[in-house]
């Protein structure tokens, strides 16, 4: 009797909230922690971080706009789905991980905790940073943290989805866009989420997913006038790459989350500086009088 | 009863006639909510008879008696009070934050889903327009518990600590049952407490259907208890001994009476009491929205809202022109059914509290107030009342000084922005405010001068579970909404 052969499934990039190759046609070879075949992955070239860029940008006005009460719900929802598809993540972790079945588990908990976690700050990061400032004349006088625009994250390198939903979910969740390049030699969970994603209520743009090597994106994202923020964390470790990057992102002063020397622990408390690093503060002042 | 249906002049601005256009009826379908004809206590995760006695709970729009509820006694709000114990140092109070969090999330997710039930059941019961409950109370209560679900695992970024206090006495009023319901259950249990609530004694069904969502949300036992009844039953319970927390929504005379119970206590209180709130329009106010504004501030729910704007102050230059264009809109006022979908004020919830409006109604005309409601036909059953005002009052009258808790509003005249706050805090309460004008410079001014917890400027009766709601003076203490909320169920960090 003859067996079934699968049938594969074609990992491409998020861009727009669509799956398109790479417009350069060049892909790479993806191997699980055993070495052994597992994918070919777009390799996403500077053309497609500009494109992702456009439709970050595109998508973040409204995005913004959207009331924190609806982010939440969203973020909450991307949660739900990732549950539901559990067993296929579970699996995507420890083969690109090498992890024990146990320890896959135990990531993927984490990750949808994470969500949970994240999804709950949209409407409560702006009373725990903000407040009303009591300045010496007769004025109403009131800080609100605002997202900052475009964000640009250089995914961890080894945690290939709790890393990558632990830098991603604290940018969108307070209103941001992003393009994100996922881990290179880790990037199939990042495609399944994207595929997540695109069914939870996530606008088209809000989230772009990139696959790839962070020496060719990386640079092109740093130096884009039109990203306002870069986020350094995936570079860990090389620090001639990040401090390459953080120079050019000097260029139009792009908030910088530096790269740390090696990944941290993405298992422990993340804390909210994640979020208040991609946030402006607006003081609104106006006079108070008869 | 033929002297409410008499209208006064509705017909004499320029506009010429307002008649109220015909409308097909549009009723929601009462198919969709399954009433039991008896309902027992619910403790400990389960639906249990009581050790009491029973009572009924009607149709306000039609008298109609929809279900024969348990009248928990002191032994079963001690049973409930056991349950809630051990719930809270067995199972809630351990449970990491994250944890606790999932649960309410589950909650919120599925009072959305069953949306458009909760909010006929309310209607039914209450009286209010389906509408609103629909549109306000049933969403706002979902979204309490999905905010509050987000501070379980972040209670270390309160500002409050991170400690429970424990075992929550809860008692709601019926103007506003599941909200009320979710405003007190869903921080106290965010926090790490557990919670026995008693809703109003005309109002339970809503509580007794959200105890079977808590089922369906796995929610383990004890951590929520629903025990029915009257004041009895709501006096057991804030006196009972092994309670750590009191929260109460309802008239001050109760307040009153829970604040001197619990004297010599360390039970921690909350109380959100009685409102006579000031809505003050001054000449330069933005007029059509102002007189939505007005509308809104006290036919709302059949003017059955602490915070209702019940005092009109309308400057002096303006003072004719809003009135005539208030008695036009209130002209177009649809009374009646409120299972209709065009319905804009449903039924007086009882036939007591119908008793207290017509009798503050009678006495505002004795004191000489004038008084107008527009025609309108009310149905022949249930308990019923006309949006009424009344122009000519003074500071004196009871009408301007008692909470009426009805459609009747009083109509008080202001020259100068300092005339308007004197008048506006010259009352024991202290809820909330309304401010109409288009100079925000003023608006300010105003909002730093009024006594009162919720300014509201160019809008009215607006709720969010972000916003922390609560009073001034004798409308109570203690916040709920927003990080504030949490204060009223955390031990602090001292």
């Amino acid at each position: 009797m003859a067996t079934r052969a699968t049938v594969r499934k074609t990992y491409k990039l998020y861009i727009g909230g669509a799956f398109p190759r790479s417009e350069s046609g060049y892909s790479y070879v993806v191997n699980d922690a055993k070495g052994k075949f597992m994918a070919n992955a777009s390799l996403a070239s500077r053309k497609d971080a500009r494109d992702a860029v456009v439709a970050a940008r595109k998508a973040f006005p409204g995005w913004a706009a959207r009331t924190a009460y609806n982010r939440a719900q969203i973020v909450y929802r991307i949660a739900e789905v990732m549950e539901d598809r559990r067993p296929q993540f579970v699996d995507a972790v420890q083969q690109s991980e090498g992890r024990t079945a146990a320890q896959a588990n135990k990531v993927v908990d984490d990750a949808i905790d994470r969500l949970v976690w994240y999804a709950g700050w949209a409407d409560k990061i702006t009373q725990v940073v903000g407040g009303a400032n009591p300045v010496a004349g007769p004025f109403f006088n009131l800080s609100s943290p605002e997202p900052t625009g475009v964000v640009a994250v250089m995914a961890p390198q080894e945690s290939s989805l709790l890393g990558l939903i632990s830098v991603v979910a604290p940018a969108i969740v307070v209103g941001n866009t992003v393009v994100v390049t996922s881990s290179y030699e880790r990037p199939l969970p990042a495609v399944t989420f994207a595929e997540v994603l695109a069914t939870s209520d996530v606008p088209g743009g809000v989230v772009n997913i990139l696959t790839g090597t962070a020496a060719t994106t990386g640079p092109w994202l740093a130096g884009h006038m039109d990203v306002n923020a870069i986020d350094l964390t995936g570079v860990a470790g090389d620090a001639e790459l990040a401090t390459s990057l953080e120079q050019a992102a000097a260029e139009n002063l792009k908030r910088v989350r530096r790269a740390p020397a090696t990944e941290p622990d993405w298992s422990q408390d993340p804390g909210i500086d994640r979020m208040t690093g991609v946030l402006e503060t607006k003081t609104v002042w106006h006079p108070i009088g008869s | 009863m033929a002297k409410q249906k008499v209208s006064t002049g509705s017909t004499t601005g320029k506009g010429g006639s307002t008649t109220v256009f015909e409308y097909a009826p549009a009723p929601e379908s009462r198919s969709i909510v399954d009433i039991s004809p008896s309902y027992g206590l619910f403790i400990n995760g389960e639906f249990v008879d009581g050790a009491g006695t029973s009572f009924k709970t009607v149709n306000p729009a039609t008298e109609e008696v929809l279900s024969e509820v348990a009248e928990a006694s002191a032994t079963d709000v001690d049973t409930a009070v056991k349950a809630a114990r051990r719930a809270h140092s067995r199972v809630w109070s351990r449970m990491p934050g994250k944890e606790r969090a999932k649960y309410l999330y589950r909650i919120a997710r599925i009072m959305q889903e069953r949306g458009r039930e909760l909010a006929v059941l309310e209607s039914i019961d209450n009286g209010k327009p389906i509408k609103e409950s629909r549109d306000v109370d049933v969403p706002i209560a979902a979204a309490y518990f999905f905010y509050y679900a987000g501070w379980a695992d972040k209670l270390e970024y309160s500002g409050y600590g991170t400690q429970s206090l424990g075992v929550a006495a809860q008692v709601i009023p019926w103007n506003f049952p599941l909200l009320m319901l979710s405003w007190k259950i869903a921080p106290a249990l965010a926090a790490g407490n557990t919670v026995v609530l008693k809703p109003a004694e005309t109002t339970p069904l809503t509580a007794l259907l959200f105890a079977e969502i808590c089922q369906q949300a796995d929610l383990p036992p004890g951590v929520v208890n629903i025990i029915t009844g009257a004041g009895e039953t709501g006096r057991s319970l804030v006196e009972h001994d092994d309670v750590d927390k009191v929260a109460f929504t309802g008239s001050t005379d109760v307040g009153r009476a829970i604040a001197r119970s619990v004297a010599g206590t360390n039970k921690k209180v909350t109380l959100e009491l009685g409102g006579k709130a000031a809505n003050i329009v001054f000449d330069d106010a933005p007029m059509d929205q102002a007189i939505e504004g007005i509308v809104n501030g006290i036919f709302f729910n059949q003017g059955h809202v602490c915070c209702a704007g019940s005092r009109l102050l309308v400057q002096e230059s303006v003072a004719d022109e809003v009135l005539e264009r208030l008695k036009r809109r209130m002209s177009t006022l649809r009374v009646g059914d409120p299972l209709d979908k065009n319905t804009d004020v449903g039924a007086i919830n009882s036939a007591e509290q119908l008793a207290r409006i017509k009798e503050l109604s009678a006495i505002g005309e004795e004191e000489g107030a004038g008084r107008w409601s527009p025609a309108c036909d009310l149905p022949s059953n249930g308990f019923w009342f006309p949006p009424t005002l009344f122009t000519g009052v003074t500071q004196a009258h009871r009408i301007a000084r008692e909470e009426i808790f009805g459609p009747v509003l009083s109509v008080l005249t202001f020259r100068t922005p300092s005339e308007a706050v004197e008048k506006a805090n010259n009352t024991p309460y202290g809820l909330s405010a309304g401010v109409w004008t288009d100079k925000g410079s003023r608006i300010l001014s105003m909002a730093n001068q009024l006594r009162a917890g919720v300014v509201w400027a160019n809008t009215f009766n607006k709720f969010d579970p972000t916003s922390p709601f609560g009073g001034y003076k004798e409308s109570g203490y203690g916040r709920e909404g927003g990080r504030h909320g949490l204060e009223a169920y955390l031990k602090g960090t001292h």
